[in-house]
């Protein structure tokens, strides 16, 4: 298995990274409510790619794991439209700003 | 089947990928957004082949690209994007967080490269002509009581998102 030629799991390891902290800065500066949600996606695909890239050094659990985070993505993602869907029906606006009725 | 010309694949994917999870956080229209993230979930598919996993890879455009993106285009639909689009798009402390956010980028880019001395080099033989018997070897055996709680799950996120929706409860 020495074909993988000079890519080696830090390379994956630093791609996932970057998606990660992209995705961390999506959370953390957009206003907008459906791109954060989009963002949440690009951290679970990162989780995803750091999964895969160890479960080709240690055997086929990572990519089982794998299969349960897309599974969790998939009801996250049901869950989390549900509740846009609602809170603009609420405040007409998917501006996370708006949303301050728990702050003081 | 050995990859070919893994070095170059890896660049351009990774390449795309990093391209598409920019876009998807820079761009003011969320339809946009949602296009670009389905350019970033292309791009890791065809990195998950290269790691050894056709079946992730597969679901991953099947179910990511293919389902979950389209709920999101739903919704996009759904909610009004022109009052949005004509907002200011980043909130007011979005300087503090893009430095949390590097910060923590730094952080693991420093572990990764203090702790790659405790990668083990020697890779485990994943074979693809059985990869996805295997993940249902584990699936439905290892793995069987973790298979029920994703089902369970997914029934109370049906629930949820049913109820969530709904005008009146």
């Amino acid at each position: 298995m020495e074909a993988l030629g000079q890519i080696s799991t830090l390379h994956y390891l630093v791609l996932a990274a970057a998606l990660f902290v992209l995705g961390v800065i999506g959370v953390l500066t957009r206003r907008n409510v459906v791109i954060i949600l989009m963002s949440i996606e690009l951290i679970l695909n990162a989780v995803n790619l750091n999964l895969l890239a160890f479960s080709r050094l240690y055997g086929l659990h990572g990519q089982v794991f794998s299969i349960f985070v897309i599974t969790d993505a998939a009801a996250e993602a049901a869950v989390g439209l549900g509740i846009i869907i609602a809170f603009f029906r609420n405040k007409e606006t998917v501006n996370v700003d708006e949303v301050d009725l728990m702050k003081w | 089947m050995q990859p070919v010309a893994t070095t170059f694949f890896f660049y351009l994917l990774a390449g795309l990928a990093v391209l598409g999870g920019v876009l998807v956080i820079t761009r003011r229209n969320a339809v946009h957004s949602a296009l670009a993230l389905i350019l970033t979930l292309l791009s890791l598919a065809g990195l998950y082949l290269m790691l050894y996993a056709p079946f992730v890879a597969g679901v991953q455009i099947i179910l990511y690209a293919g389902g979950i993106m389209v709920l999101f285009l739903f919704v996009i639909m759904l909610v009004s994007i022109e009052k949005s689009q004509k907002e200011e798009q980043f909130n007011k402390l979005w300087l503090v967080g893009l430095l949390a956010a590097i910060a923590l980028g730094g952080l693991f880019i420093g572990v990764y490269v203090k702790g790659k001395a405790l990668f083990p080099e020697a890779k485990v033989v994943l074979e693809e002509g059985n990869n996805t018997q295997g993940i249902a070897d584990y699936l439905y055996g290892h793995y069987l009581f973790t298979f029920e709680i994703a089902s369970l799950l997914l029934l109370v996120a049906i629930i949820g998102a049913v109820v969530m929706a709904k005008k009146r409860i």
